[in-house]
């Protein structure tokens, strides 16, 4: 049971809010020593993990793209684009934009969104707009949330779509280690059966959002009502 | 071949002017820090895979000391006000999402085109990274059309990408950082303890108590690690195959799928999920840093519970025990 030690340090590090980085050291750490591994096998197994996960890091090579597009104006001409639309709500766009990524993400194309790549210099900036068009001004606290949900609705989308796409990698993973284990299943059962949790995520998220917009409204109301009896 | 070294070698030159310019960057009172941690992130693309798993743990303890104990500050490159920003994009009109648009359709293109493009025999992008490489290649288009378009100084995208990945500071290592730990934890065999605590503990002799612990579990370990990946084969090694499938005669197929999107519901709750839900939190520059993970935990409460019951109605009624 000791190695388990590691997961109570990561956990005790972020509800502590210790930089994530040190409670990732120290859980590591605790893990490895609970194991028996000595202190250069535990260094070196980290260095040999960062060493083959940096793919995860090329991401940020969008940033110098996106940075000199925001400098002429990307940010701004999104906002634009969406206080020119008289339909568009925060909760609105947002939907529009979750079940676009359940659907591109379904058909297998996953690279159509992302924080970096779209979120940020689109997304956000959209449903800021559409926030200030339905609620005039738009406190810090309420663009913070609204930014928020924008990441949101990336990771739900993408999340509960990409399972449906036959060749996605969660998809070969399970058929993998279901083969190892003597069953055999075909991808494509694989991916009908996370049909109906798509449709209740869709459901679910999208009401949420629905939702959102009157609650925005909301406490902009509460707001201002508490400021006049100052 | 084009490989991720390639790639690799693009990243680290990247890296490397972040951290020259920070060194010369007067307005951040931290610029050696900041300097000293994109120097050793840029060494990481440069030298990783030449200087062996020790070197590169020394590495990340660098990178881990510089960024955890607060040595990095923001460096704030000359910015263009917001009116001159609002002027440039009322004057260049839905052109400007153009160079945006090409990195992801790039990525795709590449992703469907490359597999099959071969010169002498050898394929011209590795097979198994095409991917991440088509990334890294709508990148660098979009970043020509972009600078041969807006014509301005050439420091100025990587001054860009300095503000920008200054704004996610240390969080751009924890992605991988993370990924390292959950090796570590395997080694230590922290999924082995998991499934032994999972099993003796829960009288596990009702199917609808099986079902909940399933799902419930893959989205705790999920969200323990980090990732379903790491979550799935444990806890269908102890729990899915031998109870849900053999026992009670599930359907593997329907066991499997959704038992992997309810860890996808413990993914939308952690901090280890770095990239999905820390990284965006200072990409968008959120007071909190739990911001996004905050907005997400309903749906990842309530989708966990339709889970439990969509696979409960479903796994047995076409099962193979029927």
């Amino acid at each position: 049971m000791w190695p388990l030690l590691g997961v109570a340090v990561i956990a005790l590090g972020f509800a502590l809010r210790l930089n994530p980085l040190l409670a990732i050291g120290l859980a590591a750490l605790a893990s490895g020593f609970a194991a028996h591994l000595s202190a250069v096998e535990i260094l070196s197994a980290l260095g040999h993990a960062f060493n083959e996960n940096r793919y995860v890091s090329v991401v940020f090579l969008v940033l110098p793209v996106i940075g000199l597009l925001e400098r002429a104006g990307l940010q701004e001409r999104a906002r634009m684009l969406i206080s020119r639309v008289h339909a568009a709500t925060v909760g609105r766009l947002l939907l529009v934009y979750l079940l676009l990524r359940q659907i591109t993400s379904s058909l297998g194309l996953v690279s159509l969104g992302g924080h970096a790549q779209i979120v940020r210099p689109l997304i956000a900036p959209m449903a800021e707009a559409a926030g200030e068009r339905t609620l005039g001004t738009v406190d810090d606290e309420t663009r913070a949330r609204i930014r928020a949900h924008a990441a949101a609705a990336d990771n739900v989308g993408v999340f509960f779509g990409e399972d449906i796409f036959i060749a996605i990698g969660s998809i070969l993973l399970i058929r993998g280690f279901l083969q190892s284990s003597g069953v055999v299943v075909q991808p494509l059962d694989l991916s009908l059966w996370a049909i109906p949790t798509a449709i209740a995520a869709f459901v679910v998220h999208g009401t949420r959002l629905l939702l959102l917009d009157a609650k925005l409204a909301r406490r902009k109301a509460a707001r201002a009502e508490s400021d006049a009896a100052q | 071949m084009i490989t991720l070294q390639t790639v690799y070698v693009f990243a680290g030159l990247v890296f490397g002017a972040f951290a020259v310019m920070s060194a010369m960057d007067r307005s951040n009172a931290k610029r050696f820090g900041n300097a000293a941690f994109w120097g050793l992130f840029a060494a990481s693309f440069l030298f990783g895979s030449y200087i062996g798993d020790f070197a590169n743990g020394l590495l990340v303890t660098g990178l881990v000391l510089v960024g955890g104990f607060g040595l990095i500050g923001r460096g704030r490159p000359t910015e263009i006000d917001a009116v001159a920003r609002r002027a440039s994009a009322a004057r260049r009109g839905n052109w400007l999402f153009g160079p945006a648009l090409v990195i992801p359709a790039t990525a795709l293109l590449g992703t469907l085109v490359f597999k099959g493009i071969s010169v002498g025999g050898v394929p011209l992008v590795d097979p198994k990274q095409v991917t991440v490489i088509s990334l890294a290649l709508g990148i660098a288009i979009a970043l020509g059309v972009a600078m041969l378009w807006l014509r301005p100084r050439l420091v100025v995208p990587l001054e860009e990408g300095r503000r920008l990945v200054d704004m996610i500071g240390w969080a751009a290592i924890l992605p991988q950082l993370l990924a390292s730990l959950g090796a570590i934890f395997a080694l230590a065999g922290v999924g082995k303890a998991v499934g032994v605590l999972a099993t003796q503990t829960i009288p596990l002799d009702q199917p609808l108590v099986v079902v909940v612990v399933y799902c419930a579990g893959m989205a705790i370990f999920t969200a323990a690690m980090g990732n379903a990946f790491a979550a799935f084969p444990v806890m269908t090694a102890a729990i899915g195959l031998p109870l849900i499938v053999h026992k009670f005669g599930g359907n593997p197929a329907i066991m499997a799928s959704i038992g992997m999107l309810s860890g996808f519901c413990g993914t939308l709750t952690t901090p280890m999920a770095a990239n999905f839900n820390i990284v965006p939190a200072a990409l968008l520059d959120l007071p909190d840093r739990y911001g996004v993970i905050k907005v997400q935990i309903p749906t990842a409460v309530l989708l966990l519970l339709v889970n439990t019951a969509l696979m409960y109605c479903l796994v047995f009624r076409f099962g193979t025990h029927t």
